[in-house]
């Protein structure tokens, strides 16, 4: 059933990505339990912009948790306390009368802030133009069924598929290392017939543009707990194994 | 003035004209394809599929999206699937059939040459999605699974699982930064289009603001795509994303491109209903739900009780009383009109009683709950999660919810606009549905328009420009739109009034919902074109939008968006004024039969409304595209 809450939110705004940041408090009152999470920060938006201040800039588009583009750390946590939710799909049944709730930016080197909530994730795009295709113009094709792929295959490659590229796995990373995302993509295509043919070429691309941007992996599993599509950390002991074998293969090719 | 509109349909059968077309059409050799500069505006489906397939032929394109990445458009939200008559079922599909279905499924009033090119592309954009590694549903043997959907008896309908739309934009989007990679493909990320700029008559580029820096921004080219997606959030209340909107296509039929047939919208029977006045939007729960769930509310109003304290005595399972045939398996305006009349009636359910039970217990007792946990868990954990109610033990509460609009910018068969340079793509044309779309045929619209299309009428248009540069940017008109932005901007900025962008843009959508939406008739539809006039004068003279314009500023964005909104619901109720007649989505409570079913006036309405801008403060001009019928029956449906 639903319940009306009073909540104290430390929120970080950032008139900037140059402007010195700060955690400022609000009271968030009444706020219906029913509510999403970001439709309470609509509500404190509604406010301020009432009381003649700028609101709170964060980012959301689908509210389906699909889009990847919401996410914020609740309680220093990625997507708040549930697991396997994407900010947008958290309620505020999750939370209890008077508790207070910290709310951040994702953090890292490589996401810079941009204004307040609202952070750059263009690195992430960087990875997939690297190598997270496969190469075929359009019109190319042949006949859909020409080549079967068994079913485990394609379901394999559609789980790791289901990534979001929302972010929370870097933000959850003490390293900052966008290595589940990465290895996400790279799985995908890696495990399909069809991407067999960039297999190596992919994969040492994609992974060393991931170092370029952002940090290393040292097999934390923050990501796993993080990622709102609960994509496994398998993908990326997958992936470590193609780089070892693409640093011999690639190397073969050119020598 | 214009003519009576000529979509330049090529002659011929209907089986041979896209074929024959593609042959007539005027080519640009390779060498010249690098001189043709190309603006994409959206990376959705159509956008993205589009400037890829450009840019692989050796167009210079740019993209602009508002998104921080292409990844984002609202494409990846699309659930069910995509149609394509590849009849691997061995089930009787065809190219024909497809193309029947979706005219009959559009109620009569789509063009028969464009859809029957839909269907005939239909089976490359499996292929094509495919070889780019899209991980659809697959049969054991290693094949491709096909389901089926509504409004077809054949299983033709490509998923994968229950994000086909995310999969679909997925390689899209590689193939697009796989373009951008190689340098074919120039992408702006968080810019908005604001203008359309025009030239001798012909479109040769835009203006967008930098959503971070609030630069503003000339670009040009011989040619502009727009793929900026549907108009849902006119009802703010949508399945439709948050940032969606109309601005880029109404910003062009400021500058006169054609707005046709804006009445028709797509209400979809199965959404959460709302919880409280502060809910942002509706998620839509699959339609295959209605396989298994039976839909009923009390047969008393107000009724007090929880659902399993009402015996089956007490029930009204309306669509099984009224559609003995189809039963809860009747089309999605059928479905969505009921349930609307059943709350309207006082009979909803749920905390604001606007809802209806769609119950699956009879399917648990039948088949066990495991079986049902393995159909739908997915979806009864998102319900679950959004409403914090079980429905293995509670009956889900449903609602319909906009979901889709068949209107849009008119274009003609090569999918360019009236204004000579102007293509539009996917949602944001009018061209395929008619007045109404069936489902899992969005996806296949926005791929084929992109990947299919729109590459080879592109070049028909562009040879014509061989040699000539792209217009300069510091020409005037770039100068002129440039300085257009920047005053709406400041004009935002000094209203300084005392509600947010947000509550004019709820107001207006409830003034559409009730109006506008699911039923209209002449009283309400008058109303609509005194009250929504009225909200918008308000809004212009009390909006409240704080900060300044050379930020990351979201009430600023969304001021401009809502301002085009209010714009278009007064159109939508001129064209639902205007069109005498039940038809799709469009439903006059007028024109109905005895038994309120929905009654088209094909003496009179058989034809495409597209409405030209006159101006601020002057009614458009309504315009008329005939639909000829030459291989299709026109026929009543029944559901009964």
């Amino acid at each position: 059933m639903s319940a009306e809450i009073n909540l104290t939110l430390k929120v970080w705004r950032q008139a900037g990505s140059s402007a010195e940041g700060r955690f400022v408090t609000y009271e968030a009152n009444g706020i219906s339990t029913d509510a999403s999470f970001l439709e309470m920060l609509d509500i404190v938006n509604e406010r301020l912009i009432e009381g003649g201040e700028e609101p709170i800039v964060f980012e959301s588009d689908c509210r389906e948790g699909i889009c990847g583009t919401c996410g914020l750390m609740i309680n220093g946590q990625a997507h708040g306390p549930q697991k396997g939710t994407a900010t947008c799909q958290l309620h505020m049944r999750s939370f209890s009368d008077g508790d207070h709730i910290v709310i951040e930016p994702w953090r890292a080197t490589s996401f810079p802030v941009l204004r307040d909530l609202a952070v750059d994730r263009r690195a992430m795009d960087a990875i997939i133009g690297a190598g997270g295709f496969i190469s075929v113009n359009t019109g190319a094709a042949p006949d859909a069924n020409l080549t079967p792929v068994p079913k485990e295959t394609a379901d394999t490659a559609f789980d790791a598929a289901a990534c979001i590229g929302c972010g929370a796995c870097v933000a959850a990373c003490p390293n900052s290392a966008a290595q589940l995302f990465t290895a996400a993509k790279v799985q995908h295509l890696n495990l399909l017939p069809q991407g067999q043919a960039q297999r190596w070429a992919r994969t040492e691309a994609m992974v060393e543009t991931m170092e370029a941007f952002f940090g290393s992996c040292t097999n934390h599993g923050e990501c796993e707990e993080a990622c709102p599509k609960e994509i496994p950390i398998d993908f990326i002991a997958w992936t470590n194994r193609d780089y070892i074998k693409a640093k011999v293969k690639n190397r073969k090719l050119v020598g | 003035m214009l003519g009576s509109l000529d979509a330049r349909i090529p002659a011929g059968s209907l089986d041979s004209k896209w074929t024959d077309h593609k042959f007539s059409m005027r080519l640009v050799n390779p060498n010249n394809k690098r001189r043709f500069d190309v603006i994409v505006v959206g990376s959705g489906l159509a956008g993205a599929s589009a400037a890829a397939s450009l840019g692989e032929l050796g167009y210079r394109v740019k993209v602009l999206t508002y998104h921080d990445s292409p990844r984002r458009a609202h494409s990846i939200a699309a659930q069910g699937g995509i149609n394509a008559a590849k009849n691997y079922q061995n089930d009787g599909d065809s190219v024909y059939r497809l193309f029947y279905d979706t005219i009959k499924g559009g109620d009569y009033r789509a063009r028969e040459a464009n859809v029957y090119r839909l269907a005939e592309v239909s089976v490359d954009i499996i292929d094509q999605a495919t070889a780019q590694g899209v991980p659809f549903a697959r049969e054991y043997g290693g094949l491709l699974d096909n389901r089926s959907f509504g409004g077809a008896q054949v299983s033709r309908t490509f998923y994968a699982r229950g994000q086909t739309g995310q999969q679909l934009l997925l390689g899209a989007y590689s193939a697009l930064m796989r373009q951008v990679a190689a340098g074919t493909v120039e992408l702006h990320t968080r810019s908005e289009m604001l203008e359309l700029v025009m030239h001798d008559g012909r479109a040769v580029g835009v203006v967008t603001r930098d959503l971070i820096t609030g630069e503003i921004v000339s670009h040009s080219a011989h040619a502009v795509v727009l793929a900026t997606g549907g108009y849902g959030n006119v009802y703010f209340l949508s399945t439709n994303a948050k940032m969606c909107n109309v601005t880029a296509a109404w910003r062009a039929h400021r500058k006169g491109a054609l707005f046709a047939n804006p009445c028709y919208t797509q209400i979809h029977p199965t959404c959460i209903p709302a919880s409280d006045d502060f809910q942002s939007k509706l998620t839509l729960m699959s339609e295959s739900l209605r396989n298994d769930g039976r839909i009923w509310v009390p047969l008393a109003h107000d009724d007090g009780r929880a659902a399993h304290e009402i015996p089956d005595a007490d029930r009204d399972y309306f669509l099984e009383r009224k559609y003995p045939a189809f039963g809860n398996l009747v089309p999605r305006d059928v479905a969505s009109r009921n349930a609307k009349t059943v709350v309207d009636e006082g009979r909803g359910v749920g905390p604001l009683r606007n809802g209806v039970y769609l119950d699956f217990s009879g399917a648990m007792a039948r088949d066990g709950e495991a079986v049902i946990r393995a159909k739908y868990g997915n979806l009864f954990d998102m319900y679950e999660r959004i409403t914090g109610e079980d429905p293995y033990t509670v009956p889900m509460r449903i609602y319909p919810a906009t979901h889709y609009t068949m209107g849009g910018l008119w274009v003609d068969y090569e999918l360019m606009s009236n204004v000579p340079g102007l293509f539009v793509l996917g949602e944001a044309n009018f061209s395929d549905h008619g007045a109404n779309r069936l489902g899992a045929s969005a996806l296949m619209q926005g791929l084929a328009d992109g990947y299919f299309i729109l590459p080879y009428t592109i070049g028909n248009y562009l040879s014509d420009f061989l040699g000539d540069p792209a217009l300069g940017t510091t020409e005037p008109v770039f100068a002129d739109a440039e300085q257009a932005v920047a005053d709406e901007m400041n004009r935002w900025l000094s209203i300084g009034g005392t509600r947010s962008v947000d509550h004019y843009h709820r107001e207006l959508g409830k003034l559409v919902w009730d109006y506008i939406g699911m039923a209209r008739n002449k009283t309400g539809l008058e109303k609509a074109l005194s009250e929504i006039p009225a909200l918008r004068e308000e809004y212009h003279r009390n909006v409240r939008v704080l900060g300044s314009a050379d930020t990351l500023n979201q009430s600023l964005e969304k001021a401009g968006r809502v301002a085009d909104l209010f714009e278009l619901a007064e159109l939508m109720a001129r064209d639902a004024l205007t069109r005498e007649e039940s038809c799709g989505g469009h439903f006059r409570e007028e024109h109905q039969t005895t038994d309120g079913e929905a009654m088209r006036d094909d003496e009179n309405f058989t034809h495409v409304a597209a409405w030209e801008w006159n101006g601020e403060g002057t009614p458009q001009t309504r315009h008329r595209e005939e639909l000829e019928f030459e291989n299709v029956e026109l026929t009543q449906r029944s559901y009964k």
